[in-house]
């Protein structure tokens, strides 16, 4: 009989680990299936130019199954439970699939419920997201409506996925409301729980300089209690308050609802406590989890779900064959910040290096935390790149998994980090 | 580093005044820290936030965040906010004699 791994969730990480995983092992040996609840795979990245009118939501969408080898089995079903002792799913369709190994990649949820007033009477009226593709659809049409006033931005809390989306959001919000000739009747402020723009030092700075550049103010350490429609305004648990003509709010993430159903999976967000090193489950060796859907502390991005593939899908092989698994993840990410009028930031980085200036992935790459036209372009060519290369479960030819050192200004994180430690950091 | 005597007892702290030696603390100095920093007394609510505080980090390594902490220690976000002022995950870590609780990206 071959043996089953059983890959629970169907999006990035998830497509990914299967394809590697049914190019490498063969089809009389392993069967390989993937669960998913339903059939339509939204290229998340695009999510940000929705309400800018960049892109559609039909655009987004594709089936999933049709992302998937041939070899590799298509359940369309939610998942109910996972049975660690048993070695099984239960299925919302009455069914149980017993497996050898599992893939956890059910990523993160949005919890819009769990903040007080924030789904209430000023929900996709005042009150918006972009992080779903209806909130995506709503919020275009209150942007084009929007033409003075009060815009928030707003991170409930951490974590979230792609923590540099809102920023981006920020910035785009700025170039759009230029061009269209009403900046100057538009505040825009950035409301964020962590102590400044992003976490790192050198980062930091260079986007908190962008985002005073482009006239958008910050408020810190703001941890939303209430979101209150009626009065337009944020309340903080600490009683703060902001104005808002118009929230933009990314909601509370945590794992998915099944995880916390499934006795001795899941840490009391939902995510799974996951061993940052060989991606295998703190719960169970049969385990193992990519994408957003980890307790790391590694950002949650389509590129980390990328890196993570590669070690994933030799780590699961390892284990069938009750080898010790020797393929070790670092943290890598690797994320494109979008800056508005034709530009954009590229950030890379892991658990030891923080972002700094220089070149990726080599000397003579793109310029790294610096504005530039060719990472605009590089943005936006990776819509194609997530289709057909990294979906595939295909190395990006020159962007290895572990993160190149050649390029990088290091020296600049040495120098920056100390002044940095004191002040970013945890709340 | 630094020294700081709390109730007798001499324990390591950071700059920002958080233990660096969890086993370094007793009770006293968890009430003379939170004199410190302005909460006064301690509470049965403060005693089982600062209980939970230091069960995840024996367990996990890490003080958790405020969300996780609502939840494990069943103490709302709102209430943890009384109880804690100044950011419950930060000053009850401060109180429980664990490392300030790292913000995550
Ligand atoms: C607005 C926005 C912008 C972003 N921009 C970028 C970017 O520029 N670059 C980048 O790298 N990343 C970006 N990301 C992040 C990226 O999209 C995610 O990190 C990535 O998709 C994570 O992959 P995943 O497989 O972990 O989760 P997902 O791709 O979300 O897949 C999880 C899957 O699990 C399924 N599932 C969940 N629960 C169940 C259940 N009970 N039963 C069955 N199936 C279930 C879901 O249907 C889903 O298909 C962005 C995200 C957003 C929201």
């Amino acid at each position: 009989m071959p043996k089953r791994i059983v890959v629970l969730g169907g999006g990035t990480g998830g497509t990914i680990a299967a394809n590697r995983l049914r190019r490498s092992l063969a089809e009389e040996d392993v069967d390989v299936v993937v669960v998913d609840r339903d059939d339509d795979h939204v290229y998340q990245p695009g999510l940000l130019f929705v309400p800018f009118g960049m892109s559609t939501p039909s655009r987004l969408v594709r089936p999933r199954a049709r992302q998937l080898l041939p070899g590799v089995r298509f359940v369309r079903s939610a998942v109910d439970a996972v049975d660690l002792q048993a070695g099984s799913v239960a299925l919302d369709d009455g069914s149980t699939l017993g497996y050898d190994v599992l893939v956890v990649a059910s990523g993160a949820s949005l919890l819009p419920g769990e903040t007080e007033g924030l789904t209430g009477g000023g929900w996709r009226r005042s009150v918006h997201t972009f992080y779903d593709l209806e909130g995506a659809a709503a919020l275009a049409g209150a942007m084009a409506r929007f033409d003075g006033g009060e815009l928030v931005v707003n991170v409930a809390d951490m974590p979230i996925k792609c923590p540099v989306a809102p920023l981006e959001f920020s910035f785009l919000a700025d170039w759009w409301f230029r061009r269209r000739r009403v900046r100057d009747r538009v505040h825009l402020t950035f409301v964020t729980p962590l102590d400044g723009a992003f976490t790192k030092a050198v980062c930091n700075r260079e986007l908190s300089g962008l985002l005073a550049a482009k006239g958008v103010d910050v408020v810190t350490e703001f941890n939303t209690g209430t979101v209150d429609a009626d009065a337009g305004r944020l309340v903080s648990y600490d009683g703060r308050e902001v104005p808002f003509d118009l929230a933009v709010v990314v909601p509370l993430h945590g794992g998915a609802p099944y995880v916390g159903r499934s006795p001795g999976l899941g840490d009391p967000l939902g995510f799974v406590p996951t061993d940052p090193v060989t991606l295998q489950a703190r719960s169970h060796p049969d385990v193992f989890v990519i994408g957003d859907a980890t307790d790391l502390a590694a950002s949650k991005a389509g590129s980390v779900a990328h890196f993570e593939g590669e070690v994933v899908a030799h780590n699961v092989a390892r284990h069938l064959q009750g080898r010790p698994l020797d393929a070790a993840f670092d943290g890598h990410a690797n994320c494109f910040i979008e800056s508005g009028f034709g530009k954009a930031l590229l950030i890379d980085f892991n658990d030891e290096v923080e972002p700094v200036p220089g070149h990726f992935p080599g000397p003579v790459g793109l310029p790294l935390l610096r504005e530039s036209r060719l990472n605009h372009l590089g943005k936006l060519a990776f819509e194609q790149l997530y289709w057909h290369v990294l979906l595939p479960g295909r190395s990006i030819p020159g962007v290895p998994s572990r993160m190149p050192r050649s390029g990088k200004l290091l020296a600049v994180a040495a120098a920056g980090g100390e002044a940095g430690r004191s002040g970013a950091g945890g709340r | 580093m630094a020294v700081m005597t709390y109730a007798g007892t001499d324990v390591d702290v950071d700059a920002e005044g958080f233990l660096t030696d969890a086993s370094q603390w007793n009770e006293g100095v968890a009430a003379e820290i939170a004199r410190a920093e302005g909460i006064g007394e301690l509470t049965d609510r403060h005693w089982l936030v600062i209980g939970v505080m230091r069960r995840e980090f024996e367990e996990k390594g890490a003080g958790p965040a405020v969300r996780a902490l609502a939840k494990v220690s069943g103490v709302g976000i709102a209430e943890l906010y009384q109880l804690f002022p100044k950011g419950p995950a930060k000053e009850a870590a401060k109180i429980a004699g664990i490392p300030k609780p790292r913000g995550c990206i």
